[in-house]
This record gives C-alpha cells, structure tokens and sequence, in this order.
C-alpha cells in the first residue's frame, strides 16, 4: 500500500478535503524552507510536496523559478533534500513526497536515490519531466523501496495514457488541471473535471489536482469531484512575502475553506 | 544495420522523450504526421521544390586552395550552406518543419533561437506560409546577433527575450517548451536542431541529411574520390549530422564534430559538451550534457551564440560513443583566426559557429598532410556577427582595421 493514498483516503472517509502542499527546499534557506513546510503541515497541510530546485524547470512559472533559482543561488545541493526530508518527518507526521526534475535522480543514481529517500522518511516522488515510457528503472527502484512514486496526467492525455498513468501511479495521480505551467490562475479549467471524470472512469482511486490552484474556493470546489487539491505558487509567493508564518495562515485558510471555520 | 537506417527514440542508450505529459499528445501527433510526411512523395516533392524555387538547393561546393596552404596543403573543399536564403543551413529544417505544421493544421509557430539563424529561417517560413510567430531569444544572445533581431521583426514574428538562467540559447528552449505546454493546441514548437525529444532528432536530421547528400555527390564528381574526412561545427548538431549522414556507412570517411571549446576546453568557460561533459537529461533527451555532481546544468560559455549551448544531440552522442565520429574543442580565439583567415584568402566571410569548422580543418589538414581531402560544412555567413568581429578585430572607428 502507499502512504500518500493511506493519507488520502482516511481524511476523506471522515468527510475532510484534501490538501497537498508544495514548497520548494532550500528557498528562502534551508531552515526556513523546513519551518515552512512544518508550519504548512501544522496548518491543515495533509501531504507535503517538497520541491528540488533545478536549473530548467520547464515546468514552472515565475513565482517558483525565481524561489528555485534563489535557491541554487544560496547554495542549495542535493544532499539537503534529503536533510530537509529528515528534519521535516521528525516534527510532523504529514507523508512528505519529493517533486523532482529526471536529471538530479538519474545524477544521484535512481537506486541510492530511492534508498536515501526512504532512509530519509520521504514517501515518494513527483516527476513532472518522467513518463511511465521512460521509467523502467524508477519504477523498479520504487517496488523494491515501497516508495510512492506519482506520475502526472494532462487534459490531452489518451485513455490508453490515462490507464498506464494509473496502473503505475502509486499514492495519486496528479491531473494537470489545465495546459500550462505552474501560477495562479483565477478561473481552473473545466477541463480539470473532465479529466479527473476520465480518470475515475479509467479506474482511478486516489486523483488530486493541481497547476493554477490558490483559493480556498478552488481547493472546496476540486475537493467536491476530486480527492485533493494542489498547491504551489500561492504558498510560494506567501513565503517569499510574510515568511514561514505567512505560508503557515494561508495553508490553514486554503484547509479551512471559503468561509474560514 | 547500416547506420544511416539509425532512427529513434533511441540512439544507443541516447535520445528517448523525457518530457512533462502535458506535451507527450503533441510530440505522438508530430511523429505520427511525419512518419506519414516521410513516404507520401507529395511532401517531398514540394520540400523538394521549395529548396529548388526558394532556398536555393543544391548549395554548390567551393574548394579553398588559398586558405588550404594553411591546412597542411590538404585539399579543402565547402559545402556552401551559407548560401542558402536566409544565410544558414537551418532553413532546410524549417522548411520541412513549417510543411509539417501546415499538415497539422496549426497556425503558430514557436522556435528558440541562438545565434539568430534559426530564428529568421522560422519567422521567414512563417512569413512564407501565413503563420503567427513567436521567437525565444536569450537576452545575451538578442544583444549579440541584433542585426537577425531586426530582421525577424521585420519579417513580422515577435522576438522575446529571455531573461532566466544564462540568458543564453538553453534558457531560449525553456521558455519556448513552456509556451508549448500552454498552447500545445494551436502551436507547432518549431525545433532548431537535432537535440530535444523523440521526434525531432530523426525529424531534423532527416531534413538536414541533404547536405552530405549532396556533398557527396559534388565531391565525387569534383575529385573521383570520398573525401578523407568531414568537419562541422557542433552546436546542438543539425548542420553536422546534415553533412556527417550521407558517410555513415563509409567506412574510410572519417568525422569530425568541432564544438565550442570557449577560452579552454580546461577552463569552466566553454560550450565542449561531448570532450567535457557527462551523459545526463537535458530539454527532453538523454545525451551528454555539461553539469555538476547534482545534476544541474552549467552554464556554457562560448563567443558563438550558436554553439553556446550545454547539451548536444543524442545521435552524436551515440556516434561518440560507438566511436564514428570524433569531437574536439575549438577555442573562440582559434575560430576567430579561422574566421579572419577564410575572408581574407577566399574572399568568404564565415558565420562564427562554421569557423569553428574551420579552425577545426586547419588543424585537420595538418595532421593528416597534403594527400587529404577535408569538406568543411559552411553552414552560415558572417554577416549577423560582424558586432562581434568589428570588436574583437578592433575593426571599428580608428583602430582602422588592423587585425592580423
Ligand atoms: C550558421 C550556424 N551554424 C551552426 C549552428 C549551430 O547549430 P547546429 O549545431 O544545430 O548546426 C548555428 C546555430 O545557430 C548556426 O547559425
């Protein structure tokens, strides 16, 4: 089984929405990056998404390519993903997945990778430049580790692409809620619920959205079809802003709902 | 297998599609059209007529018998893609490519562009074909190769440059893959060399090999012979796998991929992606590519905008690795000799990234002496960097022109 989908499915069966957290490690620092994430998980976070900063992340939009690139900048290497895992696991019990571009893992070498992760307390990764296609050595240095490991699928995605996405997912399938990069968006695409409808039709358990979500409204709304709602670039700009506290009331207003009880 | 049959994903334990999901639809769409594009004789016919009636194919070959005596008193003969409209080999691909788009029904087209030359070929093709354009540029590189700037303005695409990273041709491909994912609908991502994922190696590739194609034939007919070995510029590799394919499967032939070697290929500035580098996962593709022990990319460095690049295309890194072609740096210093000295025996103005070639045959033409016979792709004109020529000559205001 998985701990991420354990996670899922427990605060669901007692009626509660879903809400993933992403922050990326080592920004503004090492430390305060850490006390983001307890301050996120402390606040309503239920899995965290801790983000290896990378130098081509075409995945990204401006708010977290400029915390990424800051990171680097400070000093940020490999080996303080796994410490921030550490530390993070030891004062929260919230699963903590790593999202990281290929080429750091493939660098690291896949099986000391997976090794120093589980080692780490980490429950997995997301790996939003890693198709199923090319992840014959992912997927078995996951198996031996029981790690999660979340691949993603987007609204062009074919059902046969869908079904491969989830038969090899483990913890969710991440449903890229519109086409486009990571940012806030005012209004998420109908396009997130077809998909999600296609993903449950294809068999789906465990399917959390993200890309473009930032209000508590959004979050309400995709917790009503989906199992959990998606956030980065507002916790990231509410870091960069107001620190880790700031991060910290808005993850307890994106978990509280529109109306803040 | 022959070698020239090599087709991907994978080239060796090279190429394959390391891409998010959101684009894995559009790259299965543009495969799928272009296996179809690649036996339907309605394609290559009007690919064929295009280079005929517009870009000017064949390119002819020229021999160098001045700039030779340089080169060991080798015989030196250039495929002259510099004279292709638009002045590079990179409309061959973009032809091709805007064919496919229009296939495709789509009507925006995106590119990144280093030194330029890619990126005036798509706005020129798009101009051509009556489509919407849009050009990554690194803000480096639109300071260093201003005068194609304006020439993609004036051709109607907008150019916008890139200000992340190194601000450099990588960045440029970035920031064009982003714009994909968002507009993957309507937009064909117009790739400019032979890197990136499954399809474009084979795809850009295939539109390229008709370089050595006809290089080969010319060399023959001018000389009874296959030539003793071939030189191109590496950049991400189109003009060199243009040139280098047509004598894959001849076995005497031997190739040779000059890369960007900066200020030493023993200095951190350089862009010597195969001498230097480590297989790892850039833009899309498993292939070498310059990065530290964690597997972030470092920033090359090179005075060629169009070599200035950390990655390289995954079919040279297999033909490395195999042992058919040879890499070796090139210093900008050196390409700048080469640069002077082909203008000045030959009357022939290089672009910088081709008098990486250049510098790469004289050195060549020494090794292998007077019995050679060395074919040098030329794959651009110098007119887009005579910024950087005029300043680095001294060539501009009372210095008068003094440089030898
Ligand atoms: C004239 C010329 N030659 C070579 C290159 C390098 O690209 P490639 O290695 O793909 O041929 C460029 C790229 O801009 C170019 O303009």
């Amino acid at each position: 089984m998985s701990r991420v989908a354990d996670v899922i499915a427990a605060k669901r069966a007692a009626g509660g929405e879903v809400l993933v957290g992403y922050l990326p490690i080592g920004f503004p620092d090492l430390d305060a990056s850490v006390e983001a994430a307890v301050a996120l998980i402390e606040n309503g976070v239920d899995v965290l998404e801790f983000g290896i900063p990378y130098s081509d992340p075409v995945m990204d939009g401006p708010v977290i390519q400029a915390a990424t690139t800051a990171a680097l900048a400070n000093g940020f290497k490999l080996r303080h993903a796994f410490e921030a895992v550490r530390r993070v696991t030891e004062r929260v019990d919230a699963p903590v997945l790593l999202m990281t571009y290929w080429n750091p893992v493939l660098q690291y070498g896949v099986d000391r990778f997976a090794d120093d992760l589980a080692a780490a307390g980490g429950a997995g990764l997301i790996t939003p430049d890693l198709i199923p296609d090319e992840a014959g050595d992912w997927l078995a240095a996951s198996d031996r580790t029981g790690l999660d490991r979340v691949f993603l699928a987007a609204p062009t995605s074919s059902d046969e692409r869908l079904r491969r996405a989830i038969e090899l997912s483990r913890g969710f399938v991440y449903a890229v809620s519109t086409m486009g990069i990571t940012g806030a968006r005012a209004d998420l695409d109908v396009a997130a619920r077809t998909l999600v409808g296609r993903l449950r039709d294809a068999g789906a358990e465990s399917v959390c959205v993200g890309i473009g979500v930032s209000t508590p409204e959004q979050v309400r709304e995709i917790n009503g079809y989906a199992d959990g709602a998606i956030v980065g670039s507002a916790l990231v700009k509410s870091l960069a802003d107001g620190g880790p506290s700031a991060a910290g009331a808005l993850a307890a207003s994106l978990s509280h709902g529109p109306s803040g009880h | 297998m022959a070698l020239r049959d090599q087709t991907g994903p994978y080239f060796g334990d090279f190429g394959g599609r390391f891409v998010p999901e959101s684009l894995v639809q559009a790259i299965d769409e543009i495969a799928e059209a272009y296996d179809l594009a690649k036996l339907d004789p309605t394609f290559q016919h009007e690919l064929a007529e295009l280079g005929r009636t517009y870009s000017g194919r064949p390119s002819i070959i020229t021999e160098v018998p001045r700039f030779a005596e340089h080169a060991g008193g080798a015989r030196v003969i250039l495929k002259r893609e510099d004279l292709n409209h638009t002045g590079s080999h990179k409309i061959n691909n973009v032809l091709g490519q805007a064919l496919l788009t229009k296939r495709l029904g789509k009507t925006r087209v995106i590119a990144e562009t280093g030194a330029g030359q890619h990126g005036v070929a798509t706005a020129t093709a798009a101009a051509l074909f009556g489509m919407d354009c849009v050009i990554y540029m690194g803000e480096v590189d639109t300071e260093r190769q201003a005068l194609n700037v304006a020439r993609m303005r004036l051709l109607g695409a907008e150019v916008i440059p890139v200000k992340s990273g190194s601000r450099t041709l990588k960045d440029a491909i970035n920031e064009a893959m982003r714009d994909w994912v968002a507009n993957v609908e309507s937009t064909m991502y117009i790739f400019g060399t032979v890197a990136g994922p499954h399809p474009f190696p084979e795809m850009v590739r295939d539109f390229q090999k008709i370089i050595g194609e006809e290089a080969r034939a010319q060399v023959l007919e001018l000389t009874g012979e296959l030539p003793t070995a071939v030189a191109a510029a590496v950049g991400g590799g189109s003009n060199a796998i243009g040139i280098f394919h047509a004598f894959l499967d001849d076995p005497t032939v031997a190739l040779y991929g000059f890369e960007a070697g900066g200020e030493g290929a023993d200095t951190p500035r350089h862009a010597a992606t195969i001498t230097k580098g480590r297989p790892g996962v850039l833009h899309g593709a498993r292939s070498y590519l310059l990065q530290d022990e964690d597997g972030q990319t470092i920033e090359s460095h090179s005075i060629s905008a169009g070599l200035d690049y950390p990655g390289v295309g995954p079919e040279h890194a297999w033909l490395s690795a195999i042992g058919r072609a040879s890499y070796r740096p090139v210093t900008d210093t050196a390409a700048m000799d080469a640069l002077l000295l082909l203008s000045r025996t030959e009357g022939i103005i290089p672009a910088i990234e081709s008098a990486h070639a250049l510098a790469g045959a004289i050195e060549l033409g020494r090794e292998l002496g007077p019995d050679a016979t060395i074919l040098v792709n030329l794959s651009g004109r110098g007119d887009k960097d005579m910024e950087t020529a005029g300043t680095w000559f001294g060539l501009f205001d009372e210095q008068n022109g003094t440089a030898e």
